[in-house]
């Protein structure tokens, strides 16, 4: 038997290769499009503010930091005269509200977080997640109202009590005896809204902490405070402290729940249960209504610092959050 | 012949119903003795019967544990009442919230401010006049505006993030973290002073919308990211063994399988910005009327005109503030809810 030699000549092989089809170029090139939005966007927003805020922050200089005088003069044709932009009294402000936010809510999150855990039956557990899921999403308006018109007479007696019996600690004296719309008020508003973010993050990093070594511990008898101690906090304390910052952050950055309940005034002040108080975001709602172009830039400007102090702390609690468990939230 | 019967299980770990008895009588002492103690002593208020009762009764069951079974047993029962504080603490303010919500704004509720808009009234009058028509049409033009530009970024980020993995995974994820923290405020100044200052001139609800988006990014992304991790990869890899390109993978497999999720992330993201305030105060200018143009005009919204209400300061605006609150609230409750059932299960069949 012979074989039949092809009538027809084989083809060539087609040529093997990894490079991707045009149209798999395209969808790369697309989604790496949209994937790099989060970063021109955050790139424009510092870029936009130093822009416009740039003429105030070049002619105030570090006052904008550590002045806190807020005033500009007009002439009859509205030129500007003088004008003095400083934000130290609002900057203090800020990190005074948020730094009482944190101490409120960090315990109560933690406690709350450790319930939810290693305490509640299943059922309660799943209620919990439900409503602490809701109180994140509730709108920061409501907490703002509610704050100002149910919470603060409240708050408001807790601050005379504080006064009255803690007085002799540095930071509760109260000179003059002012209590109402304090910077402790809004911290405490500020809690309210922080105690979802802060115990959602320590649930998550406590769920993570590792099984074989909670039995363990209830192996060699431990009860459950002491399996805590000894396995839980010491796996979630970093994750806690992110999830802190990440609270913190967002205390920093509340614009509308702080203005309803804080009163505003341009003056440093590090009492914490005196009725005078500061805060950026603040500052921005309540200027804008009535601002001349040349304040819009100062205030611009205050934007910015807002902008860089809260992606500051985000980023630091997201490394620490990031570092403990894998996925943060 | 004997026959062997199977140990009935016992659950020594259970409470015995003398445990109960216990645990109930601790309580009502704990009760009992707040009472008392508010009776005699000069201590009054809500207050004062809260943090005794939590007093007493850890106390009370410390106390016990220690009598009964040592120093150890007593920190942990210690232990044990300040974490349930920390359970109730965390959802009085809830309830407060929403039951102050029901009962002062159902004053305000009636069939007239649905059909109604400000133009002919003032936040004062009374309340039959007006009502908040403008505001939910102006907050659904928002919402839906910002849906348009957010879902498609939101989502090739989720995408970018899972599907590409590419160099830029790491900082982007990074990135979009960061965002999610971005001050509400800032994004409306950003609006502002790259937008409307240069180029529009004019509040319009685009310009709150733009800067909603911003904030909803972020939200979206996240979201649709843990879904699109959720997805198994063999299905990723059945579609390309069968010659698929990745574009018609992920279009035609992942994104299909996705699906209740990424509508659950949707639903978080407009839960996320239905009441977002300070940025419509910057961008939209707040019209008492009807604004059927988005790209021109000011714009009424549900935050905007709770806002304008509540400061206006007299009884019926107030009222009018907590009416729009409920809605809102409502709204709010009805999204979360419906992102809940769905995202009981992420990955459809």
């Amino acid at each position: 038997m012979s074989t039949i030699a092809p009538e027809r000549p084989i083809p060539a092989p087609r040529e093997l290769t990894t490079e991707p089809r045009f149209s798999d170029k395209v969808f790369r090139a697309v989604v790496t499009a949209g994937g790099l939005s989060s970063l021109i966007i955050l790139g424009l927003i510092a870029i936009f503010l130093g822009y416009r805020g740039f003429e105030i922050l070049r002619s105030e200089g570090l006052n904008f930091l550590t002045s806190s005088d807020w005033s500009i003069s007009t002439d009859d044709a509205g030129n500007v005269t003088e004008s003095h932009f400083g934000i130290a009294a609002m900057l203090v402000g800020t990190i005074l509200c948020s730094i009482v936010a944190v101490a409120i809510a960090l315990p109560v999150s933690v406690f709350s977080a450790l319930f939810m855990n290693f305490y509640a039956p299943g059922w309660l557990k799943k209620i919990l997640i439900a409503i602490i899921d809701m109180m994140a999403a509730f709108p920061s308006i409501l907490y703002g109202i509610w704050g100002f018109l149910v919470l603060m007479p409240s708050v408001e007696y807790w601050a005379k009590l504080l006064n009255h019996y803690f007085g002799w600690l540095p930071f509760f004296k109260l000179h003059p005896y002012v209590v109402t719309r304090s910077p402790f008020v809004a911290g405490v508003v500020l809690a309210i809204m922080i105690i979802p973010i802060i115990t959602s993050v320590s649930r998550e990093i406590f769920s993570q902490a590792p099984l074989d070594r909670i039995q363990a511990a209830y192996a060699l008898g431990a009860t459950r405070w002491a399996m805590i101690k000894a396995v839980v906090i010491p796996h979630g304390k970093s994750g806690v402290i992110g999830g802190a910052m990440l609270g913190l952050g967002r205390a920093m950055g509340e614009t509308v729940a702080v203005y309803t309940v804080l009163n505003i005034v341009f003056q440093i002040n590090w009492q914490v249960l005196l009725g005078a108080g500061g805060n950026v975001a603040s500052l921005i709602i309540l200027k804008f209504g009535e601002a001349s172009p040349y304040e819009i830039k100062a205030l611009m400007a205050a934007g910015l610092v807002l902008f860089l102090l809260t992606l500051i702390v985000n980023a630091i609690a997201e490394l620490i959050v990031r570092t403990t468990g894998k996925s943060g939230r | 012949m004997t026959t062997i019967s199977a140990p009935t299980p016992t659950r020594p770990w259970a409470a015995s119903p003398k445990d109960r008895l216990r645990d109930l009588s601790l309580f009502l002492l704990a009760i009992l003795g707040s009472y008392l103690v508010v009776a005699v002593t000069p201590m009054k208020g809500k207050l004062a019967y809260f943090t005794l009762f939590f007093a007493i009764y850890m106390s009370l069951t410390a106390g016990f544990q220690w009598f009964t079974r040592g120093s150890a047993a007593a920190k942990d029962a210690f232990v044990n009442s300040l974490v349930a504080i920390g359970a109730v603490v965390t959802v009085i303010p809830i309830g407060s919230i929403i039951a102050t919500v029901v009962v002062k704004g159902i004053k305000g509720i009636n069939f007239g401010i649905f059909t109604h808009d400000m133009s002919q009234a003032a936040p004062t009058d009374p309340l039959t006049s007006g009502g908040l028509l403008h505001a939910i049409t102006g907050t659904v033009t928002l919402v839906a505006l910002a849906l348009v530009m957010s879902i498609p970024i939101g989502i090739l980020t989720a995408l970018y993030l899972t599907e590409i993995r590419g160099v830029f995974t790491r900082p982007i994820q990074f990135l979009v973290q960061a965002m999610s923290g971005v001050p509400s405020v800032v994004a409306g100044l950003f609006i502002l002073s790259a937008i409307l200052y240069p180029i529009t001139h004019a509040y319009s609800a685009f310009m709150g919308s733009l800067a909603l988006t911003i904030l909803m990014i972020p939200t979206i992304a996240r979201t649709s990211q843990e879904v699109l991790k959720l997805i198994p990869n063999d299905l990723r890899e059945a579609g390309v063994a069968l010659g698929g390109t990745q574009w018609r993978t992920v279009a035609m497999i992942v994104l299909p399988a996705a699906r209740s999720g990424l509508i659950t992330a949707i639903i978080l993201g407009i839960a996320r910005i239905a009441g977002e305030t300070a940025p419509l105060l910057l961008l939209t200018g707040g019209g008492d009327t009807v604004n059927p143009n988005a790209f021109s005009g000011p714009i009424g919204s549900l935050p905007y005109y709770i806002w304008k209400s509540f400061n206006a300061g007299s009884p019926e605006a107030l009222t009018r503030a907590w009416a729009g609150l409920l809605v809102l609230m409502v709204l709010v409750l009805i999204l979360f809810t419906l992102a809940r059932l769905l995202g009981t299960r992420k990955v459809a069949r």
